[in-house]
């Protein structure tokens, strides 16, 4: 029952940003990007939903916007991650020994990071940017992604039907992608969702630092910091990017909870 | 023995590869790192010039072994723009962060242990629901914003604390502790959610085991066995995931010391970063990472060291 809720809830929230988000592609309220001074940091009303900032932009828009940088971020860091983990984990976990030992214990390294300190240091090479915030959070994916791979690659290895695959004749491109891959999906499936998730964090802590996605990129990191200086006269400012922060972060942890729950049937 | 060098050697092994790393960092960025710091429109005597204080004009490997000495002497070079030792920078920032986290760890056990033992005593009923909906969302609200939703409530609507006043901890520690408290909590509060849910977990397991059965097979009340038997033997591997967690307390504090206005390693690294210190990044970047090392090193010796029936292999 209790997995069920996980699934259901997590797949709802997720599903009702996706739909923002594209919404927000063809139709927002008002330009985002669209200054009025005369409407500057008004509160919450019939025509400016979620109020105005200090710039007179609507608020409602410019979160929905907000939306579609989030999920670029998710989306591309989650395949960056994925991608170099799979060409690291197989790697270990294929050709064993010393590549192996050595690979994991760069991983080892990596992880030692805590996330938000080796993006820091990631993004301190080149000018901020959205891409670069990316690449930053991608790159802090491949050792996660890569020991799911690796176990899940030494597990499947020597078993029967992979042996007899082999047996056949098939290469090791075949083996490792048409045979093996096929059953750790879903063990990556659960790590994509929870990257996905801390991209999103990740990705806000490091606009919210003015070191992450720059204007006029929307990024509802970056309003939260612009919100800070309001924060006495216009208390709602900080309210729409947080709540939508929150939501997409719980939206996916609930999903990669349910993903993980439905595949393992003890618990 | 075995053991204990074996852990040691990976140890070493993993500090070494986070000095290859953060000193590779800046030495992957296409062209003269002098370069990348001043900008195209430096003169060519500017760019030699700090080429020289930064080392860079050296060939690759001196400049690594370099590196390792001074990692080695706590010498992890001067700081361009305050020019200044970065490990005396580093030492004049660390009380801030350090007690930040120390009082973010005070504040998860006070709150995780008894929330975990609601949640773990009536399994399915509504405590137990409500602390897993609390767990949830402390997991999904970024820490940084829940600092701003206190400072909100707490600093501006109610007064109860001071807003963005930091007062040093020599010079009142009272006023220190209260300043960092808001900061220090919102930080608590994911990490409460995990250790909530590991209590839960590691106590309905306790419950099921046969002792426990003993326990009140020869009498002794709900209370007697979940705090004299179940809760002692599943603190332990809560132990572990405290200590385990002063490294994501200490990186977490980089972001909200932002929102404090904190003088602590985070606003030091910002605005390194912002300035293009190299050195600085650099030095500040490795002693954290080093001391989450170490710190996850000594709470996996005191784990092994606090349960006997673990073997050391």
């Amino acid at each position: 029952m209790r997995r069920r809720i996980n699934m259901t809830v997590g797949l709802l929230l997720v599903s009702m940003l996706f739909v923002l988000m594209l919404v927000s592609l063809f139709y927002t309220p008002y330009e985002p990007n669209a200054m009025r001074i005369a409407d500057r940091l008004s509160g919450p009303s019939a025509s400016h939903w979620l109020g105005t900032d200090n710039f007179g932009r609507d608020l409602l828009s410019r979160s929905m916007v907000g939306t579609q940088t989030a999920f670029l971020v998710g989306a591309a860091s989650v395949a960056i991650g994925a991608a170099g983990g799979l060409l690291v984990g197989s790697l270990a976990g294929y050709a064993g020994k010393w590549a192996d030992e050595l690979l994991m214990r760069a991983t080892d390294a990596l992880l030692a990071f805590p996330g938000i300190l080796l993006a820091l240091l990631l993004v301190s090479v080149f000018r901020p940017s959205l891409l670069q915030t990316i690449l930053a959070i991608g790159i802090l994916f491949v050792p996660s992604f890569a020991r799911v791979v690796r176990s899940g690659v030494l597990q499947q290895r020597e078993a029967d039907y992979v042996r007899a695959v082999r047996a056949f004749g098939a290469g090791h491109v075949n083996v490792l992608f048409v045979q093996i891959l096929p059953n750790i999906a879903s063990s990556i499936i659960t790590t994509a969702a929870l990257s996905f998730s801390t991209a999103i964090l990740i990705e806000a802590a490091l606009s919210y630092l003015g070191l992450g996605v720059q204007p006029p990129d929307p990024s509802w990191g970056r309003m939260l910091n612009e919100s800070q200086t309001y924060l006495s006269a216009a208390p709602w400012f900080t309210l729409a990017p947080g709540v939508l922060i929150t939501i997409s972060v719980l939206g996916f942890n609930l999903l990669s909870d349910g993903i993980r729950d439905a595949r393992d049937v003890r618990a | 023995m075995n053991y204990y060098f074996r852990r040691l050697f990976t140890l070493a092994l993993t500090v070494v590869l986070v000095l290859i790393l953060t000193f590779s960092v800046f030495r992957v960025i296409p062209g003269d790192p002098a370069l990348a710091i001043l900008g195209v429109e430096a003169s060519q005597e500017q760019i030699e010039m700090l080429s020289e204080k930064l080392g860079t004009d050296r060939p690759m490997a001196v400049q690594l072994l370099e590196w390792f000495r001074g990692a080695a002497t706590l010498d992890l070079g001067t700081s361009l723009r305050y020019s200044e030792p970065v490990s005396d920078l580093i030492a004049s920032r660390l009380p801030v962060t350090l007690i930040l986290a120390l009082e973010s760890v005070a504040i998860v056990i006070a709150f995780s242990i008894p929330l975990g033992i609601a949640a773990a005593r009536r399994p399915g009923k509504a405590a137990d629901l409500a602390v897993s909906v609390l767990t949830q969302l402390g997991l999904a609200v970024p820490s940084f914003w829940m600092g701003i939703l206190l400072l909100l409530l707490f600093g501006l609507t109610l007064n109860w604390v001071p807003v963005s006043t930091y007062v040093g901890w020599d010079e009142n520690p009272w006023l220190a502790l209260r300043s960092t408290f808001l900061p220090a909590a919102a930080l608590a509060i994911p990490q409460i959610a995990i250790v909530v849910r590991y209590l839960r977990t590691s106590l309905l397991e306790q419950l099921n085991l046969d002792y426990v059965r003993t326990a009140r097979s020869k009498g002794l009340g709900d209370r007697a066995v979940l705090y004299g038997h179940a809760l002692r033997n599943s603190l332990l591997p809560v132990a572990t995931v405290i200590g385990i967690q002063f490294g994501e307390l200490l990186a977490g504090s980089l972001v909200i010391e932002q929102v404090f206005s904190l003088p602590g390693f985070g606003s030091l690294l910002i605005s390194a970063i912002g300035n293009r210190d190299y050195p600085l990044v650099q030095g500040l970047v490795l002693f954290i990472a080093a001391s989450v090392i170490v710190v996850n090193f000594l709470v996996d010796l005191s784990y092994r060291w606090l349960d006997p029936k673990i073997k050391l292999r």
